[in-house]
């Protein structure tokens, strides 16, 4: 009997988690191409093209293996999950034309959600709420930019606070700010 | 006279204005009009903010677009990431009505709406298609004979090919055919399609992974007797030239590869000056290529 309790916990895991990132990436994705993660045979493809896993431990096919049998949170606390440059080579190359790179970013929204987010990351993101770009201009390069005979400031958020203003309230609305906050 | 809204995202204007002023400058060789996307944001990047959250970055992503269909002109870019975000968001949203609702539900708030009226190119598909190969061969005035180049594509203009839709994705032809217009040699390389290192956030987090990945592709392109590299986006090429002099101050090596962005290698084949192309604003020198250019 334990042996058969075990086996439903493991098949209700699975079924459970393969549905939730399925569920979650067709907030943004067609539902068809989320769930081409069931069509995943573990033929190691992907891993074989990777540039990262080359030099890394992380393995795409080995993380696909965790998801589809429900190992949910091995699966989203994996380190080597930000290893990933989305650079789409194994997206490219699979045979059963899983869409491999999108359901990592998918893997990697949930587990930001499980808190996983790096204190690195984060701070990318708190560019982003100050100043609305990811890489903020300096003053060097503002020099640069006079020398040039460009406006010293770009005509971008940099240049019209107002737009700024939009940016940032758009990222309240969505509940991006609260939800890298939240980890911090 | 051909108008496209030149959306500049981050690293263009922050860190290598040299790419805008090139682009500008020699796009206007050719009749096309670059307009400020005033107010534009972070595209946001699609591999560190598409990590973090889709939605998020569809919806901001979409707040970009609205401000370029508001100008009625087509959006263009001379970042992989941008081109990325902003090509997949439009085709996201241009094939699926419910999710247009749902993100104009939330534009609305900041009172915009998204259309779905233009479409999102990237320079590279402007200097092909728009100009044309045969017209840049005819209006090149200092032929870069002799000159080697190692074209370095990047990921995100040809991936996902499925929803980019410009051909091979492991053997793409359309840089090293610009190249060839230019006068100069495009130079095979060891694994030439491979990525840079930088995106989805590895630069940000892991910096030392990023950074094997360039010190590969920068021996492969050395190897093949490269004077220089060449490429299509900001992202990149903020990566290759100054993930060299990263690695040669944390690991002591001797990287000095000069890295040349495509509208800087058109504008000094028009006969422009490489100082106010920008060519001596990296963070590696590019005097060994500039004394090699006929």
């Amino acid at each position: 009997m334990p042996s058969i309790l075990k086996r439903q916990t493991i098949r209700e895991g699975e079924r459970d988690f393969v549905n939730e990132v399925i569920e979650h990436g067709s907030r943004i994705f067609p539902k068809d191409d989320m769930a081409t993660l069931r069509a995943c045979i573990q033929c190691g493809t992907c891993t074989g093209s990777c540039p990262s896993g080359r030099r890394t431990a992380w393995r795409i096919r080995q993380i696909f293996l965790k998801t589809l049998t429900g190992l949910r949170m091995d699966a989203l606390a994996a380190e080597d999950l930000w290893n990933c440059t989305t650079c789409y080579t194994c997206q490219e190359r699979c045979p059963r034309k899983v869409k491999t790179t999108d359901i990592v970013r998918t893997l990697r929204n949930l587990a930001v959600r499980e808190g996983h987010m790096r204190q690195d990351h984060a701070k990318v993101c708190q560019l982003v709420f100050k100043y609305g770009h990811a890489v903020p201009i300096n003053d060097d390069v503002k020099a640069i930019r006079k020398r040039l005979a460009l406006p010293e400031v770009p005509p971008t958020v940099h240049q019209y606070p107002e737009a700024l203003k939009e940016v940032l309230e758009i990222l309240e609305v969505t509940g991006f700010r609260a939800l890298v906050e939240r980890k911090e | 006279m051909q108008n496209y809204a030149y959306f500049l995202g981050c690293i263009t204007p922050n860190r290598y204005p040299g790419i805008e002023i090139a682009t500008k400058k020699s796009l206007s060789e050719f009749d096309i009009n670059l307009l400020d996307v005033k107010g534009a944001s972070c595209c946001p990047a699609p591999g560190v903010f598409g990590s973090f959250d889709l939605w998020t970055w569809l919806v901001v992503a979409a707040r970009n677009i609205v401000i370029a269909e508001e100008m009625k002109a087509d959006i263009m870019t001379t970042c992989n990431g941008c081109y990325a975000t902003l090509q997949e968001a439009n085709h996201l949203l241009k094939h699926d009505a419910n999710l247009r609702n749902r993100v104009n539900k939330s534009l609305g708030k900041v009172g915009k709406q998204y259309q779905g009226s233009l479409n999102v190119k990237h320079a590279i598909e402007v200097i092909s298609d728009d100009v044309g190969f045969e017209r840049i061969a005819k209006k090149v005035t200092r032929p870069l004979k002799g000159l080697k180049i190692a074209v370095h594509y990047g990921c995100h203009f040809l991936k996902p090919s499925e929803t980019r839709m410009h051909g091979s994705v492991e053997r793409p032809t359309v840089l090293d055919d610009f190249v060839k217009s230019l006068g100069a040699k495009s130079v095979d390389y060891k694994d030439k399609p491979m990525c840079c290192g930088a995106g989805g956030g590895v630069r940000a987090a892991n910096l030392e992974i990023a950074l094997d990945m360039t010190a590969e592709k920068i021996d492969n392109m050395v190897d093949a007797g490269a004077d220089c590299l060449m490429t299509p986006c900001a992202f990149c090429h903020l990566q290759l030239d100054r993930g060299q002099v990263e690695l040669n101050e944390k690991y002591g090596r001797k990287y000095q590869l000069p890295v040349v962005f495509m509208t800087q290698l058109l504008g000094l084949a028009l006969g422009m000056d490489a100082r106010a192309l920008g060519l001596y604003d990296n963070a590696i020198s590019t005097e060994s290529f500039l004394g090699k250019v006929p």
